[in-house]
């Protein structure tokens, strides 16, 4: 079809549509850079002393560390969990698995106030209320859905004979995981990572409800912040939460193009 | 079982604080606040679910029919703003339409308006917020949809003689229904559980449930109302969960949405 007025005039109005997407998503960059004291923008000239603070303030430091390790820990037990799952999952199958899949994906869609109200509930009486174990715990348990599709996904493409031909030729069931399973599902894997981390790394909502005062991730700041709603060191470390997240998706990207690569156009 | 046995808990506990009995399903009738609070939840919701669905149909279909390096850098853009925290996201919305916002300060500038515009702590802040969060929630279901469509169905329909709005309105359109119904539920379902947008959109004027959950159990530890809603919220998530995947795989959602 030849490009005509309308399906031009529809190109650009996505494109504006879009645009409406991604503001949001820029607008802190310049106020983090304002040399106000309040919320603005750099009109009157550019200062870098809202990063400087974020940098400088132990309590913003410690909660750059606090969600690092709480990120980290979390988004590797996910991994692990996860990707055993998705194994397990794949290797059997029939209508109760089907169930289970299904069951499984569920904390995906389930309200995070939900999930937040029932972590608390339970975190109390165990005393997980504002420990890195509690927050940890509740995070890992979010993140294993993701961790289990992504692995899954590149499970659906592996033929199961490989398996059996690595068992055959007298290889042990750990061996065949550890040198045959693994390398195949390895992209799935690291997808699951990342999105893991990314999770935890943003997650607010749950972590409203179970953490107080000791454990004060990077997300729970921000929020405090945001309600307090007078310094630009908040975009300053917005800035950081997205720098990082923009980091995290660059690397997905990059292991997924070179697979795409390596196994070349389908 | 460690996710399970703590959310039956709380469904549980709906029924059985502070007294055993359905008394706190009653109070959906006669608390004006609680009816309130479901009535503008909801409300909220289906007008958000319309805007990104239409807005998203418009941006699917402008993707569809372009070059294909287009639409990638197209779906890039919309998998970033994805992944980027709704906190941050409802934190731009903030310093954009705030009393001494970008918006509100451009357009005095301007001098089309005198008086700042409240743009939010009201609902048409929360409901900007929303859609926006909800958008690449519409358009990946929805794109994903319009590209199983044979594009010789089109070219076929203008061969015959059809004009192209009639194109559109009688072959294209039918077939992107299923899109547009699974998108629908979709956004619909993330939107009914909105919590970071409402509070700090909102101002605390907005309450939506999730919001009102959080102070009933943080402020007035009230388990039961708050449970209620719950329960409320999950049933409704868990049908139309069950509607959504009768037109479409769950999982390709997903998997189209981690890609």
């Amino acid at each position: 079809m030849t490009p005509s007025f309308i399906g031009r005039l529809n190109q650009i109005v996505a494109w504006g549509i879009l645009l409406i997407i991604v503001i949001p998503s820029l607008v802190s960059l310049p106020v983090s850079i304002t040399n106000k004291t309040y919320l603005s923008f750099p009109w009157d000239g550019v200062s870098f002393q809202h990063f400087y603070n974020l940098f400088t303030s132990p309590e913003w430091i410690s909660s750059f560390w606090q969600s690092s390790v709480i990120a980290v820990i979390s988004s590797g037990l996910a991994t692990s969990i996860g990707t055993l799952a998705a194994i397990g999952l794949w290797r059997l199958s029939g209508r109760i698995i089907e169930f289970i899949r299904a069951f499984l994906l569920l904390p995906l869609m389930v309200p995070p106030i939900i999930s937040a109200m029932a972590f608390y509930r339970w975190w109390v009486p165990l005393g997980f209320i504002d420990t890195y174990i509690g927050i940890i715990m509740a995070h890992t348990i979010l993140a294993i859905p993701m961790v289990i599709i992504a692995v899954s996904a590149s499970l659906a493409n592996f033929d199961l004979r490989l398996e059996q031909a690595s068992r055959n030729l007298g290889a042990s069931l750990a061996t065949t995981i550890r040198r045959i399973i693994l390398p195949v599902t390895r992209p799935g894997i690291i997808t699951g990572a990342i999105f893991a981390f990314i999770l935890s790394w943003d997650e607010i909502v749950v972590t409203i409800f179970i953490s107080k005062f000791d454990v004060f991730t990077l997300p729970r700041r921000l929020w405090n912040g945001m309600r307090e709603n007078t310094d630009p060191t908040v975009a300053a470390a917005a800035v950081v939460l997205i720098v990082t997240t923009l980091i995290f998706l660059i690397a997905f990207d990059f292991l997924s193009g070179r697979k795409d690569k390596e196994t070349g156009p389908t | 079982m460690l996710y399970f046995a703590p959310i039956a808990n709380v469904l549980f506990l709906g029924v059985i604080d502070p007294k055993p009995g359905f008394s706190n399903y009653a109070k959906i009738f006669e608390s004006d606040t609680i009816s309130n609070l479901i009535l503008r939840t909801l409300k909220l919701c289906l007008i958000t679910t319309f805007l990104a669905v239409t807005l998203g149909y418009i941006v699917s279909y402008a993707m569809v029919h372009t070059l294909s390096h287009i639409r990638r850098r197209m779906i890039s853009i919309l998998l970033i703003s994805f992944w980027i925290s709704v906190l941050v996201r409802s934190f731009a919305w903030l310093m954009l339409l705030g009393h001494n916002g970008l918006l509100n300060n451009t357009l005095i500038k301007l001098g089309i308006i005198s008086e700042p515009l409240a743009l939010m702590r009201n609902e048409f802040g929360v409901l900007i917020g929303m859609t926006e969060y909800m958008l690449p929630y519409a358009i990946l279901p929805l794109l994903a949809n319009m590209q199983g469509i044979d594009a010789r169905i089109s070219q076929a329909s203008r061969s015959l003689g059809a004009s192209s709005s009639q194109t559109f309105f009688n072959v294209f359109f039918p077939l992107t229904k299923p899109g547009i119904i699974a998108a629908s539920l979709l956004v619909f379902i993330s939107s009914l559980g909105f919590y970071v947008t409402p509070a700090i959109l909102g101002g605390g004027k907005v309450q939506m449930i999730a919001e009102y959950i959080s102070v009933q159990l943080l402020v007035t530890v009230r388990w039961g109302v708050a449970a209620m809603l719950a329960t409320l919220m999950i049933v409704i998530v868990l049908l139309l969960i069950y509607v959504l995947n009768r037109f479409m795989k769950l999982s390709t959602i997903f998997g189209g949405a981690s890609r």
